[in-house]
């Protein structure tokens, strides 16, 4: 199958300014902070049509920021992204209205100033989706289709639930009319039975309007729900790739093993309390990242050679793709079991 | 069994606002053994975490403790002075919280901290307030605790932060801690290393503990006793293994049955209709019955709490349990 959206060669550097004074100070040897962030590293990934792709990790991994950079909101250090061939951005601006977001938090991302049936209108206007006089029925039709009473047009963000947020995030995302969406953490503020909810329409909406999806999530059982494949991301680098029952059922990379080894999970047939397989150590500053692979130093099977050479990403199979020197181990691990 | 560490009866607390009385946590009782660890469980707005600083005294106004009593060692905590409750915070119960950098003090350093906290109550030498503190940070797993004590929280990674945190709760061995979602802010991998060591903890210090947290599986891996929280009040409480295997109210069905991980994956999750009820205004009777696939006429009076063999549900149509109908 065909790349739909395609992400080739992403790298986001985050380093501080430094002003001229500074400059001079670092080059004297002042102590002035002059190492960046790679937060993203040369990141190759295709999203499929139609198919939601799970990105997961740890804080700080990047998976925000590559969302951001497929979304366009934040440009890559280099690389491109392009969806059905035509670049997301151009002279470094969003030049496409084909990807829209919807963020975490649906207490920041609405304007506490605006009536929300404005704040989903705005977008559909300026690009002509709409017109002026036909708004309100143009936002009334979305809000129907997530779920809200069209009466509440009128009625400003504080005066909703943050489930009802989150489905006014949606709406105005949809109201964009997208190819592709990208969903960034949009069920981690939400209580749990109110997590189904949202989870439920995002899967509706994305069968109904046949929409590409990115869905990053720190939630290894609410990827597992959502995606038909999954990019595992380690300290800025995709380590891990394949379809989600597989990447799960037999993990190839000692991250996504340890990972899914450390999630409590609910067990409902045991009397005993469930061990814990805990990774040692913590994920690494990515201001000074390990040398060689990522994951050595916290890694079981590591050898002198993680220790050097970064594992480039490498396909398995037909479907599933790994970045480590050792991957063998962990797959026949599970197939042993 | 013998006598219950931190024993809880009808404990009620409002808050009196200008636009009405919040009854934030509305008769809740439960006891807790030695070493034994406790999930509290709800959603936002239950009430877990105004039980929790209930049970040290910490609410503050408008809001205040109406009804119900508090023993911790048979002593009763209610009708106790400050100056006596704060004898017994952070000595014999203590507290951690999801946010560790607000409970640390920036300006000083982990060893001052700790060597505040162990003054409070006893009068001990620096130097052996110094190796209780390594010792005690050694023990909640923080590598070479002794040079550690020199520096400040912000030097500290969030899951290390938190590791101190506990230390601080652990100091004096307290009989009960009272945790409020001390992982939730925290990457998995962090997380479990630090219920991991927890459950190691309680089992060897005797400490008992309160786990509040809006998360099942957390709690089902750490506490052998669930309590689930709804519009303030308990509505089942059991072992862990049979209230989430079979469970009786239908809430804590409903809360079991919408996660990610009880459906196959794709399918449609399981929901629980409608939001939480405002405390300000609970419907008659039972607060879930508008949200309830089994409610019936009766639901618009409160059920009583049912008790059979070591579980307790609120509930007049339970799962898998068949009462006598009243006439």
């Amino acid at each position: 199958m065909s790349a739909f959206v395609q992400i080739t060669d992403v790298t986001r550097v985050f380093g501080p300014k430094l002003s001229l004074g500074e400059k001079i100070a670092a080059k004297l040897g002042g102590n002035v902070e002059t190492r960046s962030v790679r937060a993203v590293s040369d990141v190759t990934l295709s999203v499929r049509k139609g198919e939601t792709l799970g990105l997961v990790g740890e804080s700080g991994c990047g998976k925000s920021t590559l969302g951001r950079a497929i979304a366009g909101i934040s440009p890559p250090t280099s690389g491109t992204v392009t969806i059905d061939g035509t670049p997301v951005m151009a002279d470094g601006t969003k030049a496409t209205i084909r990807v829209q977001t919807v963020f975490q938090d649906p207490f920041a991302s609405l304007d506490p100033r605006m009536k929300v049936g404005h704040t989903v209108a705005e977008g559909p206007i300026a690009h002509g989706l709409t017109t002026r006089a036909d708004a309100r029925r143009y936002v009334a039709d979305w809000f129907d289709r997530v779920g809200l009473d069209p009466a509440w047009l009128e009625r400003y963000p504080h005066q909703f639930s943050g489930g009802q947020r989150q489905r006014i995030a949606i709406a105005r995302a949809l109201a964009m009319q997208p190819d592709v969406l990208i969903c960034d953490e949009p069920v981690a503020s939400l209580d749990v039975s109110i997590q189904a909810q949202i989870i439920n329409l995002f899967l509706e909406l994305t069968r109904d309007l046949a929409l590409t999806s990115v869905f990053i999530s720190h939630d290894l059982s609410v990827i597992q729900h959502v995606s038909d494949r999954v990019a595992v991301m380690y300290l800025g680098r995709i380590v891990e790739l394949g379809p989600v029952g597989e990447v799960f059922g037999n993990p190839a990379h000692p991250y996504t093993e340890a990972l899914f080894g450390s999630v409590p999970k609910l067990v409902l047939d045991a009397d005993e309390l469930v061990r814990f397989e805990t990774i040692e150590g913590e994920v690494p500053s990515p201001l000074s990242p390990p040398t060689g692979c990522h994951f050595h130093p916290r890694c079981p099977y590591a050898t002198t050679v993680c220790q050097t050479e970064r594992a480039l990403m490498e396909p398995i199979d037909d479907h599933r793709s790994v970045a480590c020197h050792h991957y063998q181990v962990c797959l026949g691990k599970a197939e042993h079991d | 069994m013998s006598d219950p560490v931190l024993s809880v009866k009808g404990l009620s607390t409002h808050f009196f606002t200008r636009v009405g009385v919040v009854k934030a946590v509305n008769g809740v009782s439960f006891d807790l053994a030695r070493g034994e660890i406790m999930g509290l469980v709800g959603e936002s707005g239950s009430g877990k975490t105004v039980t929790g600083f209930s049970l040290l005294g910490l609410v503050d106004a408008p809001g205040r403790i109406v009804e119900g009593s508090v023993k911790l060692n048979g002593v009763e905590l209610t009708t106790l002075g400050e100056a006596e409750l704060r004898k017994r915070r952070g000595h014999e119960i203590s507290m951690i919280f999801q946010d560790p950098i607000a409970t640390l003090n920036p300006m000083l350093t982990i060893g001052q901290q700790m060597k505040l906290a162990i003054d409070a109550h006893e009068r001990v030498s620096p130097r052996a307030a110094q190796s209780r503190a390594t010792e005690l940070l050694t023990q909640v797993g923080i590598p070479s605790a002794a040079a550690r004590l020199r520096a400040y929280p912000h030097e500290f990674s969030g899951g290390m932060r938190q590791r101190v945190a506990i230390a601080i709760a652990l100091l004096h061995r307290p009989s009960v801690i009272v945790a409020d979602e001390p992982t939730t802010a925290l990457d998995v991998s962090i997380q479990a290393q630090i219920l991991a060591q927890m459950r190691a903890l309680a089992r060897e210090t005797g400490t008992a503990m309160v786990w509040i947290s809006h998360d099942l599986a957390v709690v089902s891996s750490l506490a052998s006793k669930l309590a689930v929280m709804y519009a303030g009040r308990i509505v089942e409480e059991g072992s862990t293994a049979t209230l989430l295997r079979d469970p009786r109210h239908p809430y804590t069905a409903g809360l079991i049955a919408s996660l990610p991980a009880m459906a196959r994956p794709g399918a449609p999750l399981k929901q629980i209709a409608g939001s939480t009820p405002s405390l300000l205004s609970l419907p008659e009777g039972c607060p879930f019955a508008p949200r309830c696939t089994q409610a019936s006429g009766q639901c618009t009076t409160d059920p009583d709490m049912t008790r059979n063999d070591d579980r307790q549900w609120r509930c007049y149509h339970p799962f898998g349990h068949t009462t006598p109908e009243p006439e």
